[in-house]
């Protein structure tokens, strides 16, 4: 069937030495046209802990930001590196996070302010359980809203949905199969005579969960080895950072470059959660810069290495809840309510910042003392679901929300 | 014309109809397990009406009342009968412990210390600050006092090096509590936020003699390239006083190598060199995986290790890990076979939830503190404690609370707080910070003015209430049953509950005397949970286990770092949890390492297998299964050992060290689907 040769010729599966079609190209293959590899991504980036979306991107056009936070306010642009990084003449990046501000000339990064959850727990669990969810308020959801967005599909590729993690983490639970990955290097058994033992066990074995779950595994497993055999190196001279964020999201990009049928994938960051010493001796450094640093230049290594396949990809970030407007007594800040998200992608509108800031003066303060939310996050994860993923079952992907599902932050 | 029933006939009739009676009755006092009717269950649940043939019921007593069979295992249950060997699990006291374990557990002393005597001993990085920023006392210990010292200079060091120009972000987090959650009141929260990401981040340890100088060129040699007894022989010994010199002269991976492969007494002294809070973490799991592979009193183990889930506490949490010894061993291991209402009360009382679930700072709206004109930051009410002690300690989410009752439970609990919290105090009631209002809570009016009783008394009511009596038993049922039990079984569990006034011990005996638990709906039901898993594997093959440190990291592998549930849910036993790819992955790598004898800390003495294997393959996985393999498992074994390539790896591997083929079955089987249910 030459429409099928062709196909494989033209994959990375090729090289894979992939002997048959996987199951989970069937569907595909039989397609009237050869399906193209580049299908739409969403990537999503949990920074776990709260970060102070204030000091991320700078309302330096706030007069009242320097009068909350007299030792820890970013100076207004100066021209110097200690300054935040004008924007739009009246928010700035962080300086940390120079790394991202080509991408926003380019118009491949978008801002939302003051958005978050309408739930008032300033609780990490509670308020990251319903983000994860994405049921605000709701206790009993048991699977996150990126699984629900997935749409089902009669086979799916094992590699669909992917968490670089140990753990898979409540956002990718749910009814469709996502798969967690410590490190693509060791997923694996690590003896390939017993790889194929198990592999026939598992295959016959009489409980259907089991069952099931081997069959998966060792496709998966086939995928993935597939994968790290392919030599790798960045694009465009893409430097990943050392840290976490910067390997997983190289990981990312290799499943991604591998072409096997990647849709969304899922990590987190911790470490944000800054009660004290939020900035060094001075504001441009210390604990909040040093993670912000990272943050950025991973996502900026990631868009330049994907190049122009970021056409096709798009990253949001997020975070439980903001922090205090008013610094607290020990150069940091506390929980607080509304926060920042960023969205990255060719497929952006950016160069925006969007959202309806609400201000910092004391009645504008959520309880006197926090950013007020004006948008819904589900309303962000909502439009990057219809539009990115194709799904535009939102009741089912965000039950019980009733905002707008939009806001214009990507093109149609 | 009438047929006459001859007499002959009649008395015959009467006789067997007295004899069936009769013998019924007698088997009933015998068995004492009650047969579940079909009737009793809708029709989803048959299988649990059809019960268990004996030797079935053995197997399953080992399987769901242990951590899993050992060898000669059913030989012992089979010979006391399993109705002696029932009441002695039920009643753990008349069982005589395992010397073994008594041995394994001494050298863990965090484990037997309360709170204050821990931090004592165990310097938190807190203290360590306080002593580099000339506010801490010293400890009188001299060891303690140098490593102290040596801390707090490094501290010192690294805040220096943080003011000056930008250092690079902490390395990647090797896993354990990646996820710092400070509190809202923690001043000092950088210096846990650093500990905490350098609990396995000490790159930076600043060493004050070389390595060169302490050891020997030989020396320098083995750490290099010797083999783990050789690494494990070379630092046993260097001498006492030269300890924490040679240990800050490593490299962090030489020095993390090191630590896997020392015996606990050593291992420990090295943590307490490098990171003194890291021992308190390390001992809590090394104990509960001791306790679960060496205890006789198995059946108490696996309640220690439900019931802790059940008030689950996060080990990561502020220094939480110093309050989790005091709480598993004074607030839920006494009373597992006790009442629930003592339990609930204990752990309503612990620093260890006061802290989880932020009851410690919770203060009343109408309360003396905030009615003080003078105080600032003025703090408030935290639902908090007051939504789960409903949603998850006692009524379920179900159980017909409201918000209201959420808000006035937490209400009725301020006050419950924690004595001198940053010096590791206890329990403290603090009236000042108690709301006197009238509160009603489940339709029980609390009455205005009252104290530290109004606690008591909302703990009283929802610890007796009828949902809660329903979720308690659904939970144990969940547990020990399947994750979908028979409704009939519960409901006769909590009418135990309701009748015994929550007596936990008469609850577990309806669920083990029922006919649903002893029926083959149950049979081999559930999947371990990893952390069953690991201990079955190491019960299974006799391992003899001098440090549990790396299967506590294997569980982080896994899916289920021991003490580090985040979520006051606790971890899940329900089979669709740990049912994933990469945990699938995880547990059939674990498997092939441990029958391969590549855990450190752990020895399987393989002399048997070999003979075994040699025998027949099939025994040894017959032996490790203590049953025939399942088809498809003995298929695909068979198909490895017909393969031409293997045997000539093996014969070739043959000659470079120990046999392979009876490690590779056994890894096999330990990761065969079989093996993975219980």
């Amino acid at each position: 069937m030459p429409s099928r040769r062709i196909f494989l010729k033209n994959s990375a599966l090729a090289m894979m030495g992939v002997g048959s079609v996987p199951t989970w190209l069937g569907r595909a293959v039989y397609a009237q046209n050869a399906p193209t590899e580049r299908k739409k991504i969403l990537i999503a980036i949990f920074q776990r802990g709260a970060v102070d979306g204030l000091n991320v991107v700078v309302p330096h056009g706030e007069p009242n930001y320097y009068a909350l936070r007299p030792s820890i306010a970013l100076p207004r642009p100066n021209g110097t590196e200690t300054g935040a990084i004008d924007l739009d003449g009246h928010f700035g990046l962080n300086p940390a996070l120079k790394a991202l501000k080509p991408l926003w000339d380019k118009k491949q990064l978008a801002i939302v302010e003051a958005v978050g959850s309408p739930d008032p727990t300033r609780s990490h669990f509670d308020a990251q359980d319903y983000m994860e969810s994405g049921t605000p308020g709701m206790k009993n959801t048991y699977d996150g809203w990126l699984n629900r967005a997935l749409v089902r599909e009669q086979t799916p590729s094992p590699l669909r949905a992917i968490s670089l993690s140990t753990d898979l983490p409540r956002t990718l639970r749910g009814p469709n199969d996502a798969l967690a990955i410590g490190n693509l290097n060791d997923f694996q058994v690590k003896d390939a005579k017993a790889s194929a033992t198990f592999e026939g066990m598992y295959g016959a074995t009489t409980d259907t969960v089991l069952n099931g779950t081997g069959k998966e595994t060792f496709e998966a497993i086939r995928i993935v080895q597939g994968i790290t055999k392919l030599p790798y190196t960045p694009s465009n001279g893409a430097h990943y950072p050392n840290g976490r964020l910067g390997q997983s999201l190289q990981q990312i990009a290799r499943v991604i470059r591998a072409g096997v049928g990647l849709e969304v994938a899922f990590t987190d960051v911790g470490g944000w959660d800054t009660h004290v010493n939020e900035v060094g001796q001075q504001p441009h450094q210390g604990q909040l810069a040093n993670l912000l640093r990272d943050f950025g230049d991973a996502l900026a290594a990631f868009s330049q290495d994907m190049g122009d396949r970021m056409a096709d990809i798009t990253v949001v970030t997020m975070s439980e809840f903001g922090r205090t407007a008013k610094e607290n007594g020990d150069r940091g800040t506390d929980h607080g309510h509304a926060n920042v998200m960023f969205a990255l992608g060719g497929g952006v509108r950016g160069g925006k910042v969007y959202g309806d800031w609400p201000g910092l003066e004391r009645e504008q303060l959520y309880e006197g003392r926090d950013l007020n939310v004006t948008t819904d996050f589900r309303t962000v994860l909502s439009e990057l679901v219809s539009k990115q993923m194709g799904n535009r079952d939102l009741s089912h992907i965000f039950p019980g929300f009733h905002g707008p599902a939009a806001k214009g932050i990507l093109d149609v | 014309m009438r047929t006459e029933t001859s007499t002959a006939v009649r008395h015959f009739r009467t006789a067997l109809l007295v004899l069936l009676v009769l013998s019924s009755a007698v088997f009933a006092n015998v068995k004492k397990i009650k047969k579940a009717k079909a009737s009793d269950n809708p029709g989803q649940y048959i299988s649990f009406s059809e019960p268990l043939s004996e030797a079935a019921r053995e197997r399953h007593a080992l399987d769901r009342l242990t951590f899993g069979p050992r060898p000669g295992d059913f030989a012992a249950i089979h010979k006391m009968g399993l109705k002696k060997w029932l009441d002695l699990q039920l009643h753990p006291e008349k069982i005589a412990e395992n010397p073994e374990l008594a041995e394994h557990l001494e050298p863990l002393e965090t484990l037997r210390l309360g709170i204050h005597d821990t931090y004592t001993h165990y310097p938190s990085p807190q203290m360590i600050r306080a002593v580099a920023l000339g506010r801490g006392q010293l400890p009188e210990d001299p060891d303690l006092r140098a490593v102290v010292v040596r801390l707090a200079e490094r501290y010192q060091a690294r805040q220096q090096a943080k003011a000056g120009a930008p250092t690079p972000p902490a390395s990647i987090s090797v896993g354990i509590g990646s996820q710092t959650l400070l509190t809202q009141n923690a001043p000092v929260a950088v210096a846990k936020e650093s500990a905490a990401k350098d609990a396995n981040d000490d790159s930076d340890l600043e060493p004050k003699v070389k390595l060169s100088d302490i050891l020997s060129a030989q020396q320098m040699d083995t750490l290099k390239n010797g083999k783990p007894e050789q690494k494990t022989a070379l630092l046993e010994s260097i001498p006492a006083a030269e300890r924490m010199d040679f240990v800050y002269a490593l490299h962090q991976p030489q020095r993390q190598q090191l630590m896997n492969l020392a015996p606990v007494t050593l291992r420990r002294q090295l943590m307490l060199a490098v990171n003194p809070q890291n021992v308190v973490a390390a001992d809590l799991s090394e104990g509960k995986l001791q306790r679960a592979i060496y205890s006789e009193r198995q059946l108490q183990e696996l309640l220690v290790d439900f019931w802790f889930n059940h008030f689950n506490v996060y080990l990561n949490k502020g220094q939480e890990r110093y309050s989790l010894p005091t709480y598993e061993r004074e607030a839920i291991r006494p009373y597992v076979f006790g009442k629930f209402c003592d339990m609930l009360l204990a752990t309503a009382k612990s620093p260890a939830m006061l802290f989880y679930l932020d009851n410690w700072q919770s203060v009343g709206v109408g309360s003396a503190e905030n009615a003080n004109p003078r105080k600032k930051n003025k703090r408030g009410l935290n639902e908090n404690y007051g939504r789960e002690i409903m949603e998850l300690h006692t009524l379920g989410v179900d159980g017909g609370y409201t918000q209201q009752d959420v808000i006035n439970m937490a209400r009725c609990l301020t006050g419950w707080t924690i004595a001198n919290e940053k010096k590791g105090g206890g329990f403290e009631y603090n009236d000042k910070m108690h709301d006197k209002g009238q509160k009603v809570v489940l339709g029980h009016v609390i009455a205005a003015g009252g104290g530290m009783n109004d606690g008591l008394e909302v703990l009283k009511i929802v610890a007796h209430h009828p949902s809660t009596a329903h979720f308690i038993s659904l939970r144990l049922a969940q547990r020990f049953v399947a994750d979908n039990p028979p409704p009939a079984l519960v409901d006769r569990m909590a009418k135990t509950f309701l009748e015994s006034d929550g007596d936990l011990r008469k609850v577990m005996e309806t669920m083990v005397t029922s006919g649903e638990f002893w029926s083959k709906g149950a049979y081999q039901a559930k999947v371990k949970t990893p952390f069953e898993m690991v201990v079955s594997a190491v019960r299974a093959t006799n391992a003899q286990v001098t440090s549990a440190f790396l299967l506590a990291n294997t569980l982080q592998q896994l899916g289920e770092p021991l003490y580090r549930k985040l979520e006051p849910t606790g971890y899940s036993s329900a089979n669709t949890e740990w049912v994933s790819s990469a945990s699938l992955l995880a547990r059939m790598n674990f498997a092939l390492a441990l029958a391969n004898n590549r855990v450190p800390g752990i020895k399987i003495n393989q002399d048997s297998w070999q003979a075994m294997v040699q025998d027949d393959p099939m025994r040894l996985a017959h032996f490790l299964l203590e049953q025939d393999p399942s088809a498809a498992t003995r298929n695909a074994i068979e198909k490895a050992l017909g393969d031409t390539e293997l045997q000539k790896q093996l014969m070739a591997n043959a000659k470079a060290g120990p046999p392979r083929l009876p490690s590779l079955i056994a890894g096999l089987t330990l990761g065969s689907p079989e093996f993975q249910k219980r």
